[in-house]
């Protein structure tokens, strides 16, 4: 095991990947010069010249010409600078990368992948905080993933990069300087599979991204109080393993769901439908989804931390389905 | 009606006649294909819409004589002609235009999303606009392997009003990737006329914006169509970066079949079909100078003919697709990891 930053290791998977796959390239803007906006592309230029390519300002061109490589042989690893910009490439996700391998029976394989580095930081407001899975959920064909420490982001980049179909992957900016164990052999963290980050028996929390880590700050503080949550680290929010949270849900027969992202409409609203119609006569309380309020991110740090989703708001909703504090 | 196209040399002439009755038959195949789908269409065989390109025949087939099984294209709603020219089955568009399992997406495109990828045919696209960054990938591909494939994008002159024109073009000039980008002008998008809608008078103007070459040529002369395309085709494969060529022609059919064309007049309709036809103008110009014989030529129209019907007796024939097929295709499943 060595200790490295999330960054870190998310270096590290692309250049395994390139080294690996002569096909794989990374563009977007500010990578080369400057090694990305975060850090998480340095030195990646020097080591795979040709490979590393920055882009005008011009995301649809972007993600549209990573579809183009990808349907003609290469494997993209498009950078969206922020995931809140994914708005500006919307078309060429939605009406081309998720369809284009459906609409055209089968014939392409689009082995690409989107970085977003999404999420709240404190004073980057409403177009520069979001986390917008929940614009993807609703669009049949494309692969959702959100690490939540170095080591999953680490394999989960790997996986993406050598997957056949569509992978966003959605890295949480506060995450990038944040260090982890990460094994030193290779691995691969696989699509699809979330990981059990705490075994408890009383509420089980299906959390992914930084919100594993308040639901981990929350567990402790609620511990103390003699409640064990359970918490099951997505690491996939789409096509999100159902199995892991019902097997969890069939034990503590209550649940929540937690992600920074906007409540309303947002991933959990779906995760949350399909935990109760797999276990219904299993929960004992309604579930309940912990998130941003519906409303975009505030600049004004007593405004934002009235939004956003914190570790008390988890704590009360674990003491909520417990039937111990009113709504 | 061309920019410049006198330093173009003839490369037409040194065609062999085999070569330049090709260019004939693929206009013939096109226009036979589109005129037995418009009957089928309203005769109810075949569902959804269907966009024409009766009347546009000579660019993709000057265009597509010119490139190699490898190299790619995007086309557009308007696709079955850059299909055909581009080497796609006709039986096999037939069948997915009747919905049909063998069609080329078993049944889940449709006339607007044939794709025939072993021919390098990326695929029409339901959104104006859509192909011009497919295009850019493709050349980037190009680049990046160091072929000396190529990239052509079709799109009207209303998709050269979209965004994703302007971010395409800079992108691929900055790289000097291989792409052609190929406006077909033909007067409309929809209703609204390019005199209205698209803000100069040559699209090809727009090709300063991007510091790339940029041309117009008449789009219904399949003989200028090829030349000039055969020289920027060569200057592509040698790695001098996108060129922007406009080619001028005429949509004669409403924008799909059963527009009822209130914003044109039937008078334009009929001179620009009785005038500027590019399968009469060719025909007359090989028969003029004997490139061709008449009985050549009515065999060329009997072949296509039964080559259509063959197509129809196979889509006709051809079952549907099973209900739930429609839950297949979505994603790859090589080396998947997906529980
Ligand atoms: C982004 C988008 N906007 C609008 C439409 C509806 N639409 C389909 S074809 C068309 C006209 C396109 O005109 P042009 O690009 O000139 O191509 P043409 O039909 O003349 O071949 C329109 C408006 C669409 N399919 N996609
Ligand atoms: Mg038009």
């Amino acid at each position: 095991m060595s200790i490295i930053s999330f960054s870190e290791a998310t270096l590290q998977a692309m250049i395994e990947e390139m080294e690996r796959d002569s096909t794989v390239f990374v563009m977007g803007e500010d990578i080369a010069r400057q090694g990305g906006i975060f850090g998480q592309f340095k030195g990646l230029p020097d080591r795979f010249p040709g490979r590393v390519l920055d882009t005008p300002i011009s995301e649809t061109a972007i993600i549209g010409s990573a579809l183009g490589a990808a349907l003609t042989g290469l494997r993209p690893v498009a950078d969206m600078h922020f995931a809140d910009f994914i708005s500006v490439a919307y078309d060429e996700l939605v009406n081309q990368i998720a369809k284009n391998r459906y609409m055209f029976g089968g014939q392409a394989d689009i082995p690409l992948v989107v970085r977003a580095p999404d999420g709240i930081v404190p004073g980057a407001a409403a177009q520069h905080s979001q986390s917008v899975e929940g614009w993807l959920m609703n669009i049949p064909g494309l692969i959702l993933v959100s690490p939540s420490s170095p080591a999953t982001a680490k394999g989960l980049l790997k996986s993406a990069i050598r997957s056949n179909n569509p992978v966003i992957f959605f890295e949480h900016k506060l995450l990038y300087p944040q260090k982890g164990e990460v094994p030193d052999k290779e691995y691969l963290t696989p699509l699809g599979k979330a990981e059990v980050r705490r075994a408890g028996k009383d509420v089980t929390i299906a959390t992914y991204s930084i919100m594993v880590q308040k639901a981990l700050e929350a567990a402790q503080t609620l511990s103390r109080e003699g409640i064990e949550v359970e918490i099951i680290d997505l690491l996939t929010i789409k096509p999100f393993d159902l199995e892991t949270i019902v097997t969890s849900v069939r034990k503590t027969h209550r649940c929540i769901v937690a992600h920074e992202g906007v409540v309303h409409g947002g991933a959990g609203a779906e995760i949350a439908a399909q935990i109760q119609q797999e276990a219904f006569f299993h929960l004992d309380a309604p579930i309940l989804r912990v998130g941003t309020k519906n409303v975009p991110i505030p600049f004004s740090p007593p405004l934002l931390e009235y939004v956003a989703p914190k570790v008390a708001d988890i704590e009360k909703a674990v003491k909520q389905v417990l039937y111990r504090e009113e709504n | 009606m061309g920019v410049r196209i006198k330093e173009f040399p003839n490369a037409f002439l040194e065609l062999t006649s085999q070569g330049k009755k090709e260019l004939l038959r693929t206009m013939i195949r096109i226009r036979s294909f589109e005129t037995r789908v418009e009957e089928l269409f309203l005769a109810k065989r075949i569902p959804g819409f269907v966009h024409l390109y009766i009347g546009e025949e000579a660019i993709a087939a000057g265009i597509m004589a010119n490139l190699r099984k490898n190299d790619w294209i995007t086309s557009t709603h308007r696709g079955h002609g850059h299909a055909l020219a581009k080497g796609a089955q006709m039986t096999r568009m037939m069948a997915e235009l009747y919905g049909k399992r063998s069609g080329y997406c078993k049944g889940k495109g449709g006339s607007m999303h044939i794709a025939d990828f072993s021919v390098g045919m990326l695929g029409a696209n339901g959104v104006v606009g859509g192909g011009f960054t497919i295009a850019v990938g493709a050349g980037m591909t190009a680049w990046m392997k160091k072929t000396d494939q190529v990239a052509i994008c079709f799109f009207g002159d209303g998709a050269s009003n979209r965004g994703t024109f302007h971010e395409a073009l800079n992108m691929a000039a900055i790289w000097k990737l291989p792409v052609l980008f190929i406006n077909e002008n033909n007067l409309y998008a929809s209703t609204t006329p390019a005199s209205y809608g698209v803000a100069v008078s040559r699209i090809s103007d727009r090709a300063a914006g991007y510091g790339i070459d940029g041309y117009t040529v008449d789009g219904n002369n399949v003989v200028e169509v090829y030349n000039v395309s055969h020289t920027l085709i060569d200057r592509l494969r040698s790695g001098k970066g996108p060129i922007l060529l406009e080619c001028r022609t005429y949509r004669v059919k409403g924008h799909y079949v059963g527009d009822p064309e209130k914003y044109r007049t039937r008078e334009e309709v009929k001179n620009q079909a009785e005038e500027n036809d590019p399968i009469k103008r060719y025909t007359s110009y090989l028969l003029e100078h004997s490139f061709i014989q008449p009985e050549e030529i009515d065999l060329l129209w009997k072949e296509a003919k039964e080559e259509v019907e063959a197509a129809v007796r196979y889509a006709e024939e051809d079952p549907y697709p099973e209900p739930d097929e429609a839950i297949q295709d979505l994603f790859s499943s090589d080396q998947e990891v997906l529980v």
